[in-house]
């Protein structure tokens, strides 16, 4: 039987309760333990048991953790019901998930290709596909993904990397365009560069900022219910260039 | 911590059955899997339904709960409206057997022609008899007919495990006078037997006056308890010094047999109906959009003084009206509670014995006033005790004061209704879950005491050992 949160305890002052897929690492665990301050509760999702109990440790009982790997797609829905009755109700949901194998300029691996639009992309429709129904259904909810400043050109380096983060980019402004009349705010957040597993493969990097300081970007982002932000700000900038950059320049350059 | 015992096998309910549920003051909501069974076997499915996916049932009438006591947070939630026909109407001695969806607006037009009327009555007609049973309402009459338990010859009531058993003051008695007011915890009602009040007109005697303050307040109760039927008081929690706890009162009487000239005339279903329109011109329907402006601080003051000098310049009024629009005041204006706009609001109702009431109320009025958290509406009544287990009723007062919910003013209202809680259980007062979104579990402990609550959790574990009956309410206050 579902646990006894404050939203049933105080229904004039609930506490807000958060599913975090992608969560036991990176951002998505800075963001857990960031809501866990905030005095949310947390659902920790991720296929990592090691990680998920590192961050549950600093979570002050609030983080509630599952293993789940979110390509296994038949189990989301069943899945995302018992969380959501375990935790009394959902008010955001949240999808960091994501991969970047290293690929070589003249490597075309179907594997490597195939899972990273399966966990960037595929996961995250998946999930915010059950999330919806739900928001939709209550008038109300915030639904928030990371994106990346990647998904906004084809480069060189990482076709279906740019392919994936493009796709949730464009699904995730889609959805925000069906759910917004429904009181549903759906916010994307692209980043740059953050100090995370997935940079470890980069070959130049700048403006590197920690999980922590991405973990709070993306809360201040749910808090004003922004649309979509680039974080920190001056990567806006940047990609207002890169998406201006003609295509025979663009095909002539090495990053 | 890791979450391993998930089974992810098991079935899960269907989306489309997911609704948006909310406390009837719109203050709070959640989402529940909602059916709506007409049979007995319906209801048995459901059950079953509930231990295969390990999910908890809510039982729900007309919704008309302010805060959460018909609510039951992602798990399943029965809507007990359909299950509403009569099933036995004896006109020649007034008793009548109905299903708990049958509302109290069916059960009055179903009778009254036969010269009859329900013992007790909500302030809103669309209340079902089996929400009322299970939060034993009380009407304007309380302190004359006590609460609709006391009227209440017997019940079938379907268990966990699918068996149903009947109760009345001689059979299962302990469960009787713990299932009314049992906020569906222990069962589900499927039939209720109650003895209705004989009637010799469709009208009532009414009169209308205004008092100029607190005392004055009580003392016309305590002077008109014997000659009337039903008494309510309207006070103005605005109104501060000499004048504190001013307001309206309103006293009615049954007519003796003989009175009305033409009793099946007045008791005819079309002389009961309420006008469609305010001032013959504005239809109901839109009446709350011209209160939403004075839903502030400013403007209800505007209105209770408009309201208590028009009363006292006119004087005393005295008339004749039809029971349906003495009794459903509320229902006169459609949608009234949306003129308190999206934050909604809550009620806060205390239970104070006759001998501390004035003061404990005049502390409380004055508390709110210091707290610049004054109620709009506040409505003075008096009662009786009765024998119901987590009965709210005492010998003494109630006030049912609302308050606008806003953004900003939520913890500030949660504040208040402790320091409040404090002065109700000093002067030994006790609270009504019907009405309740903030009563704390320590509070309910103080009031209530804990033999009555282990008593109840005893009957609770012999019925429903499983804890499949489950509601927002209850787990708030005793989970």
């Amino acid at each position: 039987m579902s646990m006894n949160t404050t939203a049933t305890t105080r229904p004039l002052e609930p506490e807000k309760r958060a599913i975090i897929i992608g969560a036991s690492s990176g951002i998505g665990a800075a963001l857990a333990k960031e809501w866990a301050r905030r005095g949310y509760i947390v659902a920790a999702l991720a296929p990592d048991e090691a990680g998920l109990e590192k961050v549950a440790a600093e979570g002050n009982g609030r983080i509630h953790t599952y293993l789940h790997d979110v390509t296994n797609y038949d189990e989301i829905p069943a899945l995302c019901q018992q969380i959501i009755h375990d935790i009394g109700g959902v008010d955001i949901v949240a999808y960091i998930a994501g991969i970047q194998p290293v690929v070589a300029l003249d490597e075309y691996n179907f594997e490597k290709d195939a899972a990273m639009i399966r966990v960037n992309f595929v996961g995250a429709v998946a999930w915010l596909n059950q999330a919806a129904v739900r928001f939709e259904r209550a008038q109300s909810g915030q639904i928030v993904a990371v994106s990346s400043i990647a998904g906004d050109r084809g480069r060189v380096g990482a076709p279906v990397y740019n392919a994936s983060k493009a796709g949730l980019s464009t699904y995730l402004e889609a959805l925000r365009n069906r759910l917004t009349r429904q009181g549903v705010t759906v916010t994307t957040v692209k980043f740059g560069f953050v100090d995370t597993a997935l940079l470890e493969n980069a070959a130049k990097t700048f403006w590197v900022i920690s999980p922590e300081k991405a973990a709070q970007e993306i809360d201040t982002a749910v808090r004003k219910k922004k649309q979509t932000v680039y974080a920190p700000a001056r990567w806006g900038l940047v990609s207002l260039i890169i998406r201006h950059i003609p295509s025979f320049i663009f095909r002539r350059m090495s990053f | 911590m890791i979450n391993e015992n998930i089974d992810r096998t098991v079935s899960i309910l269907p989306d489309e059955r997911l609704e948006r549920v909310p406390a009837w003051g719109g203050a709070s909501y959640s989402l529940s899997h909602v059916y709506r069974p007409t049979t007995i076997e319906q209801l048995q499915a459901v059950l079953k339904l509930a231990r295969k996916n390990g999910r908890s049932i809510g039982l729900r009438g007309g919704g008309n709960s302010y805060g959460d006591a018909a609510m039951n947070a992602e798990n399943i939630l029965l809507d007990m409206r359909r299950m509403n026909r009569i099933l036995a109407w004896e006109p020649e001695n007034g008793r009548i057997t109905v299903e708990p969806g049958v509302t109290i607006s069916q059960l009055w037009q179903y009778i009254l022609e036969d010269g009859w009327w329900p013992p007790v009555v909500t302030g809103t007609m669309m209340t079902t008899v089996g929400g009322c049973a299970g939060m034993n309402v009380h009407g304007k009459n309380a302190y004359q007919a006590g609460p609709i338990g006391d009227h209440i010859l017997a019940f079938d009531m379907l268990l966990a495990n699918g068996d149903i058993i009947t109760c009345s003051r001689d059979e299962n008695s302990d469960i009787f006078h713990a299932a009314i007011g049992g906020m569906g915890i222990l069962g589900i009602f499927t039939a209720i037997t109650m003895q209705m009040k004989r009637v010799y007109s469709g009208l009532l005697d009414v009169e209308t006056e205004t008092r100029p303050n607190l005392a004055a307040m009580f003392s016309y109760f305590e002077e008109n308890l014997e000659n009337s039927d039903y008494i309510v008081g309207w006070m103005d929690a605005f109104a501060k010094g000499d004048a504190l706890g001013r307001g309206d009162v309103h006293k009615a009487s049954y007519l003796p047999p003989g009175a009305d000239p033409a009793p099946s005339q007045t008791m005819r279903l079309e002389n009961q109906h309420l006008p469609s329109t305010m001032f013959g011109i504005v239809p109901k329907s839109i009446i709350w959009l011209g209160m939403r402006p004075f839903m502030n601080n400013p403007g209800t003051w505007l209105i209770n003084n408009a309201k208590y000098h028009a009363g006292r310049l006119f004087g005393p009024k005295r008339s004749r009206q039809p029971h349906a629009a003495f009794h459903f005041l509320l229902d006169y204006v459609p949608d009234w509670k949306k003129a308190y706009g999206a934050g909604g609001l809550i009620q806060y109702q205390p239970f104070i014995p006759k001998e501390t009431a004035q003061d404990a109320f005049r502390e409380i009025l004055q508390l709110c006033q210091t707290r610049r958290l004054p109620n709009y509406l506040t409505v003075f009544k008096r009662h009786r005790p009765d024998d119901f287990l987590l009965t709210h009723a005492l010998d003494g007062y109630s006030m049912a004061m609302d308050f606008r919910i806003t953004k900003r003013n939520r913890e500030r209202i949660v504040n208040l209704a402790r320091e409040m809680d404090e002065i109700v259980l000093q002067a030994n007062g006790r609270f009504y879950f019907a009405k309740d979104s903030v009563l704390r579990r320590e509070t309910a402990v103080a009031y209530l005491g804990q033999s009555v609550i282990d008593q109840f959790r005893a009957l609770k574990q012999r019925l429903d050992p499983d804890n499949l009956l489950q509601t927002n309410l209850w787990r708030r206050v005793f989970g």
